[in-house]
């Protein structure tokens, strides 16, 4: 076993000082009838054996460096600067754990300062936690947040249908012990304005939308302030490097996944959810939090902070079970923010949107396809196909193409509609070849 | 020795990374939409190289020296599994792609799927959950809908040891349970007479910890899970210390109807400074349908010249998605590779040598230090972080001396049921001369916490930081910099 070191002088040696014969005397205490199953595993393998049987399985897959992807509904394939990775590898960064003891964890805790100060930035908001799961959990954590502001009396959340599906669905797993009204998603024509009332904790509402359209705000989170209740809104991170922050619009909490910031698509993870909010707020907000101090030689330093409200101390009273951020994936989009910069994010926002726009224009102007969108949108754009997305996206995958998120699933009244992705991995070319297939895909 | 901010080290106008010019008709932005302002910092490559390489080295980690935090299992990461996770078909596939040309992956995670059930004795296993703590809140809501399922819904206690995680009361919370504590016995197992009492019809379930965060395996954990499942009750397992059972006991044969795996500890996925982990569970048979999807299911079987089909298919009762997407992938990934080299003999080896390491730590530092529940441990045991005639010496003056001698202090103030509690767990990739360079610093520092107080009190002494100040840091709370005004 190469990961195991002991020789077998060294076992008897150890065995020895314990005063035991064996190993298997160590585990006297597990029932006997139990012991040591025979477990139905393959034998060891050597690590090139290893290599390449997982090189078979992942050549097994199609993936984005082989075809062109339009497919974005919540991951998007972006370009990732090489230096991302390469710090990534440090194994001082991922093999260390959370840095509970921070005369040993500087590295971790001041990137993770960084990566809240960069967020909050981004966001336009005062403050932000060291992350959560992905985008859907952060979504999650903003509605927990709002029900312990309001102290458990307000006991309705309302959702956006525009709102990513994935994450509504999990807002609904999160809650379902918890005696909430969820609504406001229940069609495309619902309005989050129509549910607001007394009883209401929180409004969320997504931009760009899952649809891709960039709204304004500012009224319905008036309406929202009016009656008491905190307004959300799940946000695109790329977008935000070209359009104006939803601190603009009166955001109490500003929430969204990571990914597109310096993270492999990864077939769905691991992400990162980011999470900020107004100051206010702070110590309502569950996950670790990095905070500024000193240390016992006057030298600036880094702390985790508030662990009050966490559950290692609050155990039973805390209101989310929240232990992990997710350190390696902040560190990626700190490294990625830190490389772009401040004029690199604005280049890939709007390289995505002008390939998009270039890419809907095309599209729409093909017999049999036409553009659902009617106001302005960001990299992703609806498409009411001729045929069902389904077979078209089989078509697709012939030209090395893969296609667009199938909307009938999700809503009902988009069936046969398709949500397709364009970033600044597309070139024009593949754009071009994109509306050639979809053109031959558009007849049986 | 600090680091500058990196906000500090940027230039106005500095170039960073390089895209190329568009290559299509630039469109009009929208109107009344436009960012005025970004704060992002402006550095060459260079720069931000040097200051996270920097950064990174103000870090202790595993790869740079012994980690001994008791229910954490820093273990070694093998580098294999890194590449593993970075191979192009892993690393560029989209969640959303049609199955059809996902087979290599969804090939990857039914394996994975399997392979846990087999390894805990389970008939199924999802492999959604993020973390641990995310498969508690998992495992308890499933236990939620299986008795309202059933028509029972006046059950909503959770039994919870006094010695457990902070996360298993704080999960029944979330999932709008009630938290009953037992308490523990003077051997550290739970308490079964505590237990007798409260086991009646409002008993969702237990939450137990095997081995328990003490160490030790529950004595009567069989008559323990019975004494539930007899009430009406479900026994969630916290799959935290399962690296000590690998081959040695399938917690579905000593009864737990559910069990997160955390693959960041068990299966040697790297802990990232805090996440991301991994925390599939598995079910017995009753809770299959209302595991969270989607999981990964043979739509066809294969032959000899034809793979099988896989698909993603979500189940019947679930309790739902509890992330977007299927989990943490690139973890499933690693623990593929992981299991896949060690293999059905290593199993048992990892466990062996975890055990057999942490015995031979206990036995080493019994004498110098008092070990509250004394008996043969598993991979890991809590000693007391205080001596007689040293009254001002605490768990942390311990800890922070143990830096000095180049080690990751044990996990200290956990448990709660032990005073001033050092946690300790080596894990099988630590060498003898390791463990015997851990006991000796241990035993210094025993003693010099008699004769020299204050080497400890003063301690760390050769870090690049001294003790930072956690009581500053929350009454001013400075969270993020303030590039406007310089931070430093």
């Amino acid at each position: 076993m190469a990961y195991i070191p002991h020789t077998a002088e060294e076992r008897r040696q150890m065995l020895e000082a314990i005063g035991v014969e064996s190993i298997e005397e160590l585990y006297a205490d597990v029932p006997e009838t139990v012991r040591f199953p025979d477990l139905d595993l393959p034998d060891p393998a050597a690590e090139m054996e290893v290599i390449e049987e997982l090189q078979l399985l992942s050549g097994a897959n199609l993936n984005t460096r082989e075809a062109a992807c339009f497919l974005g509904a919540g991951a998007y394939n972006h370009y990732i600067p090489s230096v991302v990775d390469h710090i990534l590898r440090r194994s001082e960064f991922y093999t260390a754990y959370t840095p509970y003891q921070p005369e040993m964890s500087q590295g971790t805790l001041q990137t993770i300062f960084e990566y809240q100060s960069m967020m909050c930035f981004l966001t336009g908001m005062e403050v932000s936690n060291a992350s959560h799961y992905d985008g859907a959990t952060s979504l999650a954590e903003a509605v927990i947040l709002a029900l312990n502001f309001h102290q458990g009396k307000r006991n309705k959340v309302v959702l956006s249908p525009g709102i990513h599906p994935q994450y509504r669905e999990v807002v609904r797993t999160y809650m379902q012990g918890l005696q909430l009204e969820i609504i406001g998603d229940e069609s495309l024509q619902s309005q989050p304005g129509d549910h607001l009332d007394e009883r209401t904790s929180l409004v969320a509402v997504q931009y760009p939308d899952f649809f891709g359209n960039i709204h304004d705000y500012s009224a319905l989170a008036a309406a929202a302030h009016a009656v008491g209740a905190l307004f959300c809104v799940v946000a695109n991170p790329t977008a935000l490097g070209m359009l104006k922050p939803p601190s603009e619009f009166g955001a109490d909490v500003v929430v969204g996944e990571g990914q597109p910031l310096g993270i492999p698509l990864s077939f769905g993870g691991p992400y990162i959810g980011f999470f900020t909010t107004r100051e206010e707020y702070v110590r309502k907000m569950a996950g670790r939090l990095v905070g500024e101090t000193v240390d016992s030689r006057g030298q600036r330093g880094y702390v985790l902070t508030l662990t009050p409200r966490e559950q290692h101390i609050r155990r039973g009273r805390a209101s989310s079970n929240i232990c992990t951020n997710q350190g390696l994936m902040a560190l990626a989009v700190t490294v990625y923010l830190a490389a772009v910069g401040k004029s690199g994010l604005r280049q890939v926002a709007e390289l995505c949107y002008h390939k998009a726009h270039y890419a809907a224009a095309q599209i729409a102007a093909l017999e049999g396809y036409q553009l659902w969108n009617s106001g302005p949108f960001f990299h992703e754009f609806v498409i009411r196909c001729p045929r069902p997305p389904a077979q078209i996206n089989q078509a697709l995958v012939g030209y090395d193409i893969i296609g667009g998120y199938d909307l009938g699933s999700d809503y009902p009244e988009l069936a046969g509609h398709m949500l397709l992705a364009v970033t600044e991995l597309n070139h024009k070319e593949d754009i071009d070849d994109l509306v050639t297939a979809l053109a031959e895909a558009a007849h049986d | 020795m600090i680091e500058p901010l990196i906000y500090d080290l940027s230039t106005p106008g500095r170039p960073g990374h390089r895209f190329p010019d568009p290559d299509v008709p630039e469109s009009a932005l929208p109107e009344g939409f436009a960012r005025r302002e970004l704060l992002l910092p402006e550095l060459s490559e260079l720069e931000a190289v040097r200051h996270f390489v920097r950064l990174s080295q103000l870090n202790h980690s595993i790869d740079t020296g012994f980690y001994p935090l008791g229910s954490c299992t820093m273990k070694y990461n093998p580098k294999v599994n890194e590449d593993a996770a970075r191979l192009p078909g892993f690393a560029f596939t989209h969640p959303l792609q049609d199955p059809t040309t996902l087979q290599g992956n969804l090939a990857l995670m039914h394996a994975l799927q399997e392979w846990l059930k087999e390894i805990g004795g389970f008939a199924g296993v999802s492999l959604q959950p993020a973390a641990g703590a995310h498969g508690e809140l998992t495992g308890i809501l499933m236990i939620r809908a299986y008795h309202r399922d059933r028509g029972e819904t006046q059950r909503n206690k959770i039994l919870v040891p006094d010695s457990a995680h902070g996360t298993n009361p704080a999960t029944t919370t979330m999932s709008g349970l009630r938290v009953v504590e037992l308490p523990s016995d003077t051997r550290g197992n739970v308490d079964l007479e505590a237990l007798r009492a409260e086991c009646d019809d409002t008993v969702a379930g237990l939450m137990l910890t095997n081995p328990n965060t003490l160490g030790l395996f529950e004595e009567q954990v069989q008559e323990g899970v019975g004494r539930v499942q007899d009430c009406g009750g479900l026994v969630y397992g916290d799959g935290a210390n399962m690296h000590a059972l690998l081959g040695v006991v399938r917690p579905g044969e000593l009864g737990f109807d559910v069990l997160h795996f955390n693959l960041h500890k068990t299966f040697s996925t790297p802990h990232g400074g805090g996440g991301p982990g991994a925390g599939p569970v598995g079910v017995l048979k009753q809770l299959v349908d209302y595991l969270p999807g989607p999981v990964v299911e043979e739509v066809e079987a294969g032959d000899e010249d034809l793979p099988p089909l896989y698909g993603l298919a979500m189940p019947a009762k679930s309790i739902g998605r509890v992330k977007a997407f299927h989990g943490h992938f690139g973890m499933h990934v690693r623990a593929y590779a992981y299991i896949r080299s060690n293999g059905k003999s290593g199993m048992r080896a990892i466990a062996d040598h975890a055990v057999l390491n942490a015995n031979y730590l206990l036995a080493g530092l019994r004498g110098s230090y008092k070990v509250p529940f004394d008996r043969r441990c598993m991979h890991e045991f809590v000693a007391e972080g205080q001596f007689e005639g040293a009254p001002d010496i605490h768990a942390l003056d311990i800890s922070k001396r143990l830096m000095d001698y180049g080690f990751h202090p044990p996990t200290n103030y956990f448990p709660l049921i032990v005073r001033e509690a050092l946690m300790i767990e080596p894990t099988e990739t630590e060498s003898k001369p390791t463990l015997d360079a851990f006991i000796k610093a241990m035993k210094e520092i025993a003693v010099d916490a008699r004769s020299d107080p204050e080497i400890l009190k003063g301690a760390p002494h050769t870090t690049p930081f001294g003790r930072l100040d956690e009581v500053q840091a929350a009454k001013q709370l400075i969270l993020c910099c303030r590039p406007e005004r310089g931070s430093a």
